[in-house]
């Protein structure tokens, strides 16, 4: 059984140690992976759909007494595989914290404010055509305990399921011009400078609702099928 | 051609999102793959995350995908038909404070293998955590399968380390089995890249 799956891109992703990101340290396997064939167990993975997801999931700021604090916006993109085609029908996964930088979380400890109207979850599924859209408020930046002064960019966490197992990603957003990539040890644990650019999502004035919210742009690439013979793009 | 998006950590507050049962919003999915009534056999997989130095780990997510007692996948490339339309063969639970996870399933029965081959009941394991840039995957065998001896997957893992991907049945517990995940160090679990 050939492989259905491309390993091209796998050069993307951080190494499993990333030593600046303490946590990497005794969490990665020291055995090196043991690389096996694409069988039916791996070309398969779960199937959820638009019956499952309810449309008012993707709006993180109507789901309390009243709005949340902060910035409003407006994430959204395309859900494309490696090939170009859209992954149509996927289930999206958000989480974040709120505009001062607090998770509603009991593990959070950051002394910053929580937002009685904003928990920081949402989920929707992309359209025949891959596109997703979500409203939020725009998540603050907050510290860590990684290193002396470590605070993360802004971002905004993503978990997708694309059409197999071996196509899951989870992922996160930052945005446009973060004084704080260059000191992020997550940010930068992805080696290839042009990879780590493109978790940036960016500024789109024609998603922007003029009086109401900005629109951010977010394009996710999943890892996509070997080109097929026939294929007009198989070289 | 589109590059991919980079993997990145899931991080320590990943309940907001993945689990938001915790939060109070409706689950899509939890760590019941087969309810009571699917056909197959029913059992318990019970286990602890361990980092390398013997901690547990009280952060991370456990996902299992599993085809159904007779090893079919409820999926668009297994072309063949479900014994139960309700049976997905996803689950996903989180670790708690002493990095346990449980899973409420069927045992999956043997799935179609690269050439011609069989492949042993098993259930392909995702693990994300806070320290894990990207997902780990494992599989979960079971004790006791004579299947497990002709298994092409198996096959290609060294000897000496087939035993940290086989559950064990857990004594006087009919249908238990327990699996514990050493994420690294000495007994560290085998993990792939597919
Ligand atoms: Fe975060």
């Amino acid at each position: 059984m050939d492989d259905v799956y491309s390993r091209a891109g796998n050069d993307a992703d951080p190494p499993y140690l990333s030593p600046d990101y303490m946590g990497t340290r005794t969490r990665s396997p020291k055995r090196p992976l043991i690389l096996i064939p694409q069988t039916l167990s791996e070309i398969t993975g779960p199937v959820y759909g638009h019956s499952d997801v309810k449309a008012e999931e993707a709006d993180l700021t109507i789901h309390h007494a009243s709005e949340p604090l902060g910035e409003r916006i407006i994430v959204k993109g395309r859900v494309l595989d490696e090939g170009g085609r859209p992954v149509p029908n996927t289930l999206v996964e958000i989480w974040q914290c709120n505009a001062a930088g607090r998770y509603h979380h009991a593990v959070d400890q950051h002394d910053a404010p929580l937002d009685p109207n904003f928990t920081g979850a949402g989920r929707c599924v992309t359209d025949a055509a891959g596109n997703y859209k979500f409203v939020s408020i725009k998540p603050g930046a907050y510290p860590w305990r990684n290193h002396p002064n470590a605070w993360r960019p802004a971002h905004i966490h993503l978990s997708l399921f694309g059409p197999s197992f071996l196509t899951r990603l989870v992922t996160q957003m930052y945005f446009p011009g973060d004084p704080l990539f260059a000191f992020d040890p997550i940010f930068n644990s992805v080696p290839d400078p042009k990879a780590r650019e493109r978790m940036i999502c960016q500024f789109d004035l024609e998603a922007t609702k003029p009086e109401w919210a900005l629109g951010y742009n977010f394009d996710i690439v999943l890892r996509g099928s070997k080109a097929t013979p026939g294929d007009p793009d198989h070289a | 051609m589109p590059e991919r998006t980079p993997s990145q950590t899931v991080g320590p507050y990943l309940h907001i999102g993945l689990t938001q049962g915790a939060y109070g919003a409706r689950e899509i999915f939890g760590a019941t793959v087969a309810e009571a009534g699917m056909p197959g056999a029913r059992i318990r997989i019970v286990g602890r995350i361990l980092d390398g130095e013997g901690n547990l780990v009280p952060d991370a997510l456990v996902e299992i995908w599993q085809a159904d007692h007779q090893g079919r996948y409820a999926h668009p490339a297994d072309g063949r038909a479900l014994s139960s339309n309700s049976f997905r063969g996803f689950g996903r639970c989180p670790t708690d404070k002493d990095g346990g996870f449980a899973f409420d399933t069927v045992k999956p029965g043997s799935v179609p293998g690269p050439g011609g081959t069989t492949q042993a009941p098993h259930i392909n394991v995702g693990v994300l955590s806070r320290g894990l840039l990207k997902r780990l995957f494992t599989r979960i065998y079971f004790a006791g399968e004579p299947a497990n001896a002709a298994d092409p997957i198996l096959a290609l893992v060294p000897a000496d380390r087939r035993d940290t991907l086989i559950a064990k049945a857990d004594a006087g517990k009919p249908g238990h089995f327990r699996f514990d995940i050493r994420l690294q160090g000495g007994n560290e679990t085998v993990f792939f890249d597919a």
